[in-house]
């Protein structure tokens, strides 16, 4: 027997309480895995790496203004910019709410010329941009939903009904392409379809876009080439935010809701639970045996080893319920993340999390076992024993 | 040749504004090899007198010397690796490990040794042979008789091979017969392995199995009987 087994046995001297506390801090822990990698992929943006070389530009006030079409012929002449292009948030349903996607109306060259990162066939790129009806999706999406080549994908828009007054879209589905990432295999990423047919087909918003993506020439001129643009629309009546993709995407996160305080406050509340618990699992767990504690002092153990078995105790208690929890999270993660994809981009349990995981475990046993382990070590073998 | 000198030893706690005296004007050696008995009615300080022989309190004045070291200016610190290596304690109600079988119990106090898991092992068994229950080595405190905990408590305050035992009621809390079997082995102890032993006692049975026997009584030594 080692000091480690000895600490192994004195934890488990009452079975179904250590359980019990184990499975608290288990599922504490799957929580603050699973919430935590929400919120780090939606405060990322979550939705893949962004362009070092790309700005966004989007409505200065709200996600849901519009910017004009005739607005990216300006921004397309100023200094140090390369290339633009744009996209608008559709909306739409497509056979049930829960089938949900993003559904862009782009132009087609422009846009798969901006995202080089994307795999699109020539030909289809082609049939894309000569197909005014036409579509194409990730090719992990079609799989999904079992599209081919040469079918008609029909979209209820929610947001934008037709000229004729019906909210039914249909388009064609003339391609796919694959954003070389997981977003290949568990279906996700967007649907793109021309711009040109919602634009003359939409019942209002003609020549409105969402936002505009800006490649820029040099991509440590970013920041001149974003204030340059958005001075350019001051003071018109469609002003501008420019901002690098990565943090355009982080601020669209934002505006859905403050999922970092969300996640941190419940999480908060969780820990002080937890807290409270295992502390009281362990000081029942030291008056229990007060007068073993003694003998191991009369044996020649000093008041510090007694303190630290003790603390010993309540660290392992939190890092083994911490780790088992950490391991849970991440494969209750994987297992829902296709799930959650479509409204929080690409979630993973990332090291960071784990690392923090393993960091508050071991603190929560460290605070936990510090009042017992003190009063342990602070044990008065004879008034110990004349209390036995 | 005393294992054991006392000089002079006065214990007293402070009760709010009173003083209780508990030890007054004690002196006293015990030879190496002595089996003494300490007798006394409740409350007389015979319990107090064997935790400053066995370095778990100090007096408040007065020298103490156990082994040829005087134990008053040690620290907790090195006063509990003096107890480590030459006191072994049995208590009236064993005092056992319950999460622990008896080997593990017994191997305890070597885990503050630097011998390797083979050898406490090993050492824990012969321990347990020596009490007679080799053949229990892998039962828990709860599945064992009252007899059988005490001869685990014992093989476990040998195991280091300390030269003195300090037995508190050892057999305070056990029927007749067993409690003869546990005197009978301390009796072995000291004949056969040489132990010092220095039993606390209310039974006047158990006393007759020392070689001495002193009497407390309000904290004094009241005489010497063989």
């Amino acid at each position: 027997m080692s000091g480690v087994g000895l600490v192994w046995s004195n934890l488990f001297r009452k079975k179904v309480r250590t359980v019990l506390t184990l499975l608290s801090v288990l599922v504490a822990f799957v929580l603050f895995t699973m919430l935590r990698s929400v919120a780090v992929a939606f405060d990322s943006g979550g939705f893949g790496p962004a362009g070092v070389d790309r700005l966004q530009v989007s409505p200065k006030f709200s996600i849901i203004d519009p910017l004009l079409i005739s607005q990216l012929r300006e921004v397309e002449r100023v200094p140090g910019v390369a290339a633009v292009t744009h996209a608008d948030w559709f909306g739409g349903i497509y056979q049930d709410s829960r089938n949900f996607f993003p559904k862009f109306p782009v132009s087609p060259k422009s846009y798969f010329e901006m995202f080089s990162e994307f795999a699109i066939d020539p030909d289809q790129l082609e049939a894309f941009q000569n197909t005014r009806t036409g579509a194409v999706a990730p090719a992990g999406m079609a799989a999904r939903f079992g599209w081919e080549v040469g079918d008609k994908i029909p979209i209820e828009g929610d947001i934008y009904p037709k000229l004729d007054g019906s909210r039914l879209w249909e388009f064609d589905l003339v391609g796919t392409y694959l954003h070389g990432d997981r977003r290949d295999e568990t279906g996700s990423g967007v649907f793109l379809f021309h711009y040109d047919y919602f634009d003359e087909a939409k019942q209002f918003g003609q020549g409105q876009v969402g936002w505009l993506t800006v490649r820029v020439e040099d991509p440590e001129q970013a920041a001149e080439v974003a204030s340059a643009i958005d001075a350019l629309f001051e003071n018109s009546l469609n002003p501008t935010r420019t901002a690098t993709e990565d943090e355009a995407q982080r601020e669209f996160a934002r505006q859905q809701g403050d999922i970092g305080l969300m996640t941190t406050g419940i999480l908060a509340a969780v820990f002080f639970t937890i807290l409270l618990l295992t502390g009281n699992t362990m000081a029942q767990s030291l008056r229990e045996r007060v007068p073993e504690l003694a003998v191991l002092k009369t044996f020649g153990f000093t008041d510090g080893s007694v303190a630290l078995l003790v603390l010993a105790e309540a660290v392992l208690l939190g890092v083994v319920g911490g780790a088992l929890g950490v391991g849970l999270g991440t494969l209750a993660m994987m297992a829902i993340e296709p799930q959650l994809q479509q409204f929080f981009g690409l979630i993973e349990v990332t090291w960071p999390v784990v690392a923090s995981a393993l960091g508050i475990a071991l603190l929560l046993g460290l605070v936990v076992g510090s009042v017992p382990a003190l009063t342990a070590r602070r044990l008065s073998i004879v008034d110990a024993l004349r209390a036995r | 040749m005393a294992i054991v000198e006392l000089r002079g030893i006065e214990k007293s706690y402070t009760k709010g504004r009173e003083t209780v005296d508990v030890l007054t004007g004690i002196n006293l050696e015990i030879d190496e090899g002595d089996y003494l008995a300490l007798m006394g009615p409740s409350g007389s300080g015979k319990t107090t007198l064997l935790n400053m022989i066995g370095g778990i309190d100090h007096p408040t004045s007065g020298s103490v010397v156990v082994g040829g070291e005087s134990l008053n200016g040690m620290s907790g610190r090195a006063l509990a690796r003096w107890r480590s290596r030459n006191v072994g304690f049995v208590f009236q109600f064993y005092n056992l490990l319950p999460v622990l079988n008896a080997r593990r119990n017994v191997e305890l106090p070597l885990l503050l040794t630097k011998l390797s898991g083979k050898q406490r092992k090993k050492n824990a068994d012969t321990a347990l042979e020596i009490v007679g229950l080799g053949d229990r080595a892998s039962h828990k405190p709860g599945e064992l008789s009252g007899g059988q905990q005490q001869r685990v408590a014992i093989a476990r305050a040998i195991v280091a091979d300390p030269s003195l035992l300090v037995c508190d009621e050892p057999t305070g809390d056990l029927d007749r017969d067993t409690a003869e079997e546990i005197l009978d082995l301390l009796a072995i102890l000291n004949r056969e392995h040489g132990k010092t032993i220095v039993m606390v006692t209310h039974d006047p049975k158990a006393a007759d199995h020392a070689s001495h026997v002193l009497h407390l009584d309000k904290g004094r030594l009241s005489g010497d009987a063989s």
